[in-house]
C-alpha cells in the first residue's frame, strides 16, 4: 500500500505492506541509518523517533499509522548547522561511549524536554527507559538537565 | 590511484621495513625450563608473574602501513585496534598526534582493513589497546616524524636541527612547508637509525582530557556501525539458528517459505539454513514459514548446569601458593555463585559481506578481524589476501565480538546467492545463541589468629570455559597452561601479608557456549573474594577498610593499592555521618597491574511491592598507571562501575528444557536510569610512565562493594548474584 508521511520536513511516499516496521522503512528504504535496531519488540528503545513530536519505538510501529503524520528522526532533530539542545548538552557531557543506543536516548530526552521543560530527577527516571549497555547514565543524566537549561535559555 | 594512496606507495617502497624490540612472548623461554622445574611450579610462577610478562604490541610494519599524508596536510591512521566504545581510538590519536608534533584535529581515525593495512595478531580486548601500542606507536609515529623532517630539510636546504614543527608545518629561515607537501616532494625515505621519543615533560596531547575523537559522529547518528553498511544489490538473509542449547541443525522444509512476498532464496549449507530476500522485515516473516528439524542431545536444567558447576567437580589447578595449606577443622568457611550472564551489547552479530569469485569483502563489527578473515578465507577455500575484513566502529563488543561464526555465513549465503547480503541476528537469536560469561562457585575458607589477623586463606573457583575454546585462544596454550585465565583471573588474593594462602581454579566443560566477557572472571572472582574479606573483617571485628589496609603488602604494588582504597573511602566519607538510612560498602580489586577501589553508598527503599536495593553514589579510585587521556579514563571507570552494577545486581541467564532463557531485554534486565546511581565520582591516581588497562578493572569491586553495604545496613550476607534476587529472597 501507498503510505505517505513527512520526515525530517520532507513529504514522502513509500509502497511498502502497511505492516511493515516503521524503523525498516526508515532505514533502508529511506536509508536514515541513525535510527537503530536494538531488539524488535519495543524493549531497548535504541529506535525510538518522533511521531507528530512523540516518543515512539520504530521496531513496533507499523508504518501505515505514519500515514499523514510528521516524523522526526535523529538526522532532522538539529536544525542544519545547529545543534538541537539535547545534541549540544550531549557533546558538552562527552556521553556517547559505543554510541549505538545514543540516538535513542537522544529522540526520548527531546521529546521529554518537550512536554517536561524542568524534568526532575525522578521525571528522568520515569521517562527515559532506554537500555545503554555501556553504562553512560550518569553522563546522561547531567546531559538532560543540560538540555532542558539549553533550551529554556535559547526560548 | 588518487594522489594519497600515490604516495603511499612510493613511501612505502623505501622506507625500510623497522623491527621493534618485542619482549618475550609467554611460550618461549618457558617449554626449555620444563624439565628442570616441573610444569606445576611453572605454570604458577608464570601465573604469578603475568602481569611482566604479556607481550608488548609487536608493530612489524613500517610506518606507511599505518599512517597516510595526504597532500592536503591530513593524517589518516588506520588503527588495527577497533573501536567499541572504549576510547580507544581517542587515546592512539592522542599518542600519535603528540610524536608527530600535530593538533589532535589532524588525525582522522579509521578502522584499518585487512587489506593492506596493519592487521591486530591478536584481539581488541583484555584492555591492552593503549597499555600494549603506547610505546611501540610512539616510536613508529616518532620515525615518522623524523622521515619527514630529514625530507623537508632537504627540500628547504637546511639542517634538520634548524626545523620548527608546528601542527604539521616545518619552518626554518622564513621558509615553511607542510608535512602533505613534503610526502608529494620527497623521493627517498629512509628510517632514522635511532628513533627518539619526546620527553614526558614536552607533553602537549597526552594527558590531556580531550573529547572522544568519535564524538560527532555518535551525536549525529552517522551511519558508522557495520549494520548501517548498503552495497549495490544487497538482499537481506537471516540464520535459522537452534532453539536450544546442545542443538544441531538437520534438515529444513522451506517450501512455503520460498513462496513468500519478497523472498529470493532460501540456503541450505550443512550446518545451517537461512533466508534470502529483498528486505528484512520480509525475511523475517518467511523465516517463520521454514519447518526445521532440530536434533537436541540431551535436555538440560539449571539444576545440573548448577551441579556440574559446582567446586570439587571438574579439574582443578593450584594457581597460588603461600606458606603452608592448612587442613585443620572449624575454618571459616562460605561459599559464594555468580549466575551465567549475556553481553547483551545493544548492537546485534552480523556482517555485510559480498564474495565474488575470487574475492570476498566484509563489513563488521568484530574484535578480531585477522581472525575473520582467516575463517572466512578456511569456509571459502580462499587464500587469505582473497577476503577482505573491514571493521567498522562496534555498537558494543564486551567479548561477545571475539566470536565471529557469523561472518563465515555471511560469506556463504553472498556466495550462494551471487550478491552482497546484510545479515545481522534478531535480538533473541542474539541471546539464545549466546556465548554467555560462565556461572561460578566459589568456595573461601580462612582461619584468623587471636589478634584478628588472618592467618591463612583458601579460594576455590570453579567455573565453564572463558578463554578456553576461544578464538584466541589454542589447544597447546590451554593444555600448557592447564588452568583457564579468564576462569581465576581476580581470584588470586592480593592480601599477602597473609602467611598462608591456597588459590585452586576448577575448570568444567558445560553443554553451552561460554566466553570471555568484559574482565573474564574478574568480576565474580572479586564478588567472592571481597565479600569474604568483608566477613572475615566483620568476624574479627575490625573496620573493613583498616582489615583490607593491614593485610595488603608493603612492595609497590601494595601500596598502591593502598593508596586507591585510602582515596576511595576518605571521598566517600567511610566513617563519617551519612544521611539517614545510607551505608558505605567498600571492596578493592588489583588484577593485572591496575589497582582499584570502589565505594558504594546503599539505602533500601520500598517501592510498595516490597524492600529493594538503592545505589545512591559510588566512588573509586583507580591507579591504571600513566593516563592519555584523563576524560577516557573516567568515562570507562563510571562505564565499567554501571555494567558491574547491572550484572551483580540484576542479570541472570538460565537453562531449563535445554532452552536459555530470558531471551529479550526486559526479563533480561539491564540497569537502566533508574537503577543508576546519581553519581559515580572518579579519582585517578597517576603512577609510573607507561599505561595500564583501564576497561576492564572497574568491573571487579562493584558487586562486593554493594553487597558489603547491604550486611553492614541489615546484617543479611549476600552470597549469590544477582543481588537484587538474592536479597527479595533472604527478606521474605
Amino acid at each position: 500500500m501507498k503510505i505517505q508521511f513527512k520526515i525530517n520536513g520532507q513529504a514522502q511516499t513509500v509502497d511498502v505492506d502497511g505492516k511493515t516496521p516503521l524503523l525498516w522503512v526508515i532505514r533502508d528504504l529511506l536509508g536514515l541509518k541513525g535510527t537503530k535496531f536494538g531488539c524488535g519488540k519495543a524493549a531497548c528503545g535504541a529506535c525510538t523517533i518522533h511521531v507528530d513530536g512523540n516518543a515512539i519505538r520504530s521496531c513496533s510501529y507499523a508504518v501505515k499509522f505514519a500515514e499523514g503524520k510528521e516524523i522526526t528522526t535523529i538526522e532532522g532533530l538539529s536544525d542544519g548547522d545547529n545543534l538541537h539542545p539535547v545534541q549540544q548538552a550531549w557533546k558538552e557531557e562527552i556521553v556517547p561511549q559505543c554510541g549505538y543506543c545514543q540516538p535513542g536516548f537522544m529522540m526520548a530526552t527531546a521529546a521529554m524536554i518537550e512536554k517536561i521543560p524542568n524534568p526532575t530527577d525522578e521525571d528522568i527516571d520515569n521517562n527515559i527507559i532506554n537500555i545503554c549497555r555501556c553504562g553512560t547514565y550518569t553522563r546522561m543524566r547531567k546531559a538532560i538537565h543540560r538540555a532542558a537549561e539549553i533550551k529554556n535559555n535559547n526560548a | 590511484m588518487s594522489q594519497a594512496e600515490n604516495n603511499n606507495e612510493k613511501t612505502k617502497k623505501s622506507f625500510s621495513r623497522r623491527k621493534f624490540l618485542v619482549r618475550a612472548s609467554i611460550g618461549a623461554g618457558v617449554l626449555v625450563g620444563l624439565p628442570i622445574i616441573g610444569i606445576n611450579p611453572l605454570r604458577r610462577s608464570l601465573f604469578e608473574n603475568l602481569e611482566s610478562m604479556l607481550p608488548e604490541y609487536a608493530i612489524t610494519d613500517p610506518a606507511t602501513t599505518w599512517f597516510e599524508v595526504t597532500a592536503d596536510n591530513k593524517i589518516f591512521f588506520h588503527s588495527p585496534k577497533v573501536e567499541m566504545g572504549q576510547g580507544a581510538f581517542t587515546g592512539l590519536a592522542q599518542i600519535a598526534a603528540e610524536e608527530l608534533e600535530v593538533d589532535i584535529e589532524k588525525i582522522n581515525m579509521l578502522h584499518a582493513t585487512t587489506a593492506g593495512r596493519p592487521i591486530d595478531p591478536r584481539s581488541t580486548g583484555g584492555s591492552d589497546s593503549i597499555s600494549a601500542l603506547f610505546a611501540p606507536l610512539r616510536e613508529l609515529a616518532a620515525g615518522l616524524r623524523e622521515m619527514i623532517k630529514n625530507n623537508a630539510a632537504e627540500i628547504l636546504g637546511v639542517s634538520a636541527a634548524s626545523l620548527k614543527l608546528a601542527n604539521g608545518v616545518i619552518s626554518a629561515n622564513g621558509k615553511s612547508i607542510t608535512y602533505g607537501e613534503v610526502v608529494q616532494q620527497a623521493n627517498k625515505w629512509e628510517a632514522p637509525k635511532e628513533v627518539r621519543v619526546k620527553a614526558r615533560k614536552d607533553f602537549k596531547v597526552i594527558g590531556k582530557p580531550i573529547p572522544r575523537v568519535d564524538l560527532m559522529p555518535k551525536i549525529l547518528g552517522e551511519p558508522i556501525f557495520s549494520i548501517d553498511q548498503e552495497l549495490p544489490g544487497m538482499l537481506y538473509a537471516m540464520v535459522i539458528r537452534p532453539p536450544k542449547i546442545d542443538t544441531q541443525y538437520k534438515i529444513a522444509d522451506a517450501s512455503k517459505a520460498e513462496l513468500m512476498p519478497g523472498i529470493v532464496k532460501v540456503v541450505k549449507e550443512k550446518d545451517f539454513v537461512a533466508v534470502v530476500g529483498k528486505s528484512r522485515p520480509e525475511v523475517e516473516m518467511a523465516i517463520r514459514a521454514v519447518k526445521v528439524d532440530w536434533e537436541t542431545n540431551k535436555n538440560w536444567n539449571q539444576e545440573e548446569i548448577l551441579e556440574m558447576t559446582k567446586v570439587g567437580k571438574g579439574e582443578d589447578q593450584l594457581i597460588q601458593k603461600q606458606g603452608s595449606k592448612i587442613k585443620e577443622e572449624g575454618l571459616i568457611e562460605f561459599e559464594y555463585t555468580t549466575p551465567a550472564g549475556a553481553h547483551a551489547q545493544l548492537e546485534p552479530n552480523g556482517s555485510v559481506a559480498h564474495v565474488t569469485a575470487d574475492k570476498a569483502i566484509l563489513y563488521i563489527s568484530t574484535q578480531v578481524p585477522g581472525i575473520t578473515r582467516k575463517e572466512v578465507a578456511e569456509a571459502l577455500g580462499f587464500e587469505e589476501e582473497q577476503v577482505e575484513v573491514q571493521p567498522t566502529y562496534l555498537g558494543g563488543g564486551f567479548g561477545r565480538k571475539l566470536h565471529t561464526p557469523n561472518s563465515v555465513q555471511a560469506a556463504l549465503i553472498s556466495k550462494a546467492v551471487g550478491k552482497a547480503v546484510h545479515v545481522f541476528y534478531s535480538r533473541k537469536d542474539e541471546f539464545q545463541t549466546q556465548k554467555f560469561r560462565p556461572p561460578s562457585h566459589h568456595v573461601l575458607k580462612a582461619k584468623l589468629n587471636d589478634k584478628g589477623m588472618i592467618d591463612y586463606i583458601e579460594h576455590h573457583v570453579s567455573a565453564g570455559n572463558a578463554s578456553f575454546g576461544s578464538p584466541i585462544s589454542s589447544k597447546g596454550l590451554e593444555m600448557f597452561m592447564g588452568a583457564d585465565l579468564g576462569i581465576w583471573s581476580g581470584g588470586r588474593i592480593n592480601y599477602t601479608k597473609i602467611p598462608n594462602i591456597r588459590f585452586y581454579s576448577w575448570h568444567v566443560e558445560l553443554p553451552f557456549a561460554t566466553t570471555m566477557w568484559r574482565a573474564p572472571g574478574v568480576m565474580a572472582n572479586t564478588f567472592a573474594v571481597e565479600s569474604f574479606m568483608d566477613e572475615l573483617a566483620h568476624a574479627a571485628g575490625k573496620d573493613p577498610l583498616e582489615f583490607r589496609l593491614v593485610h595488603l603488602p608493603d612492595n609497590e604494588k601494595g601500596q598502591r593499592q593502598k593508596a586507591v582504597l585510602k582515596a576511595a573511602a576518605e571521598k566517600a566519607g567511610w566513617g563519617k555521618n551519612l544521611p539517614e538510612g545510607r551505608v558505605l560498602g567498600i571492596a578493592t580489586s588489583g588484577e593485572l597491574a591496575t589497582v582499584i577501589a570502589e565505594v558504594a553508598e546503599v539505602s533500601i527503599e520500598n517501592d510498595g511491592y516490597g524492600d529493594y536495593i538503592k545505589v545512591h553514589k559510588v566512588t573509586c579510585a583507580i591507579d591504571a598507571g600513566m593516563i592519555i587521556n584523563p576524560d577516557g579514563v573516567k568515562a570507562q571507570v563510571e562505564g565499567g562501575v554501571m555494567m558491574g552494577l547491572s550484572a551483580s545486581m540484576y542479570e541472570k541467564i538460565e537453562i531449563n528444557d535445554s532452552r536459555v532463557q530470558p531471551t529479550i531485554y526486559g526479563p533480561y534486565r539491564i540497569a537502566m536510569m533508574k537503577d543508576a546511581p546519581k553519581e559515580i565520582e572518579v579519582i585517578i591516581i597517576e603512577s609510573g610512565d607507561k599505561p595500564l588497562g583501564v576497561g576492564e578493572p572497574p568491573i571487579g569491586p562493584i558487586g562486593a562493594a554493594i553487597g558489603n553495604a547491604v550486611f553492614s545496613l541489615t546484617g543479611k550476607r549476600l552470597r549469590k548474584l544477582p543481588l537484587a534476587e538474592e536479597f527479595a529472597k533472604v527478606s521474605s
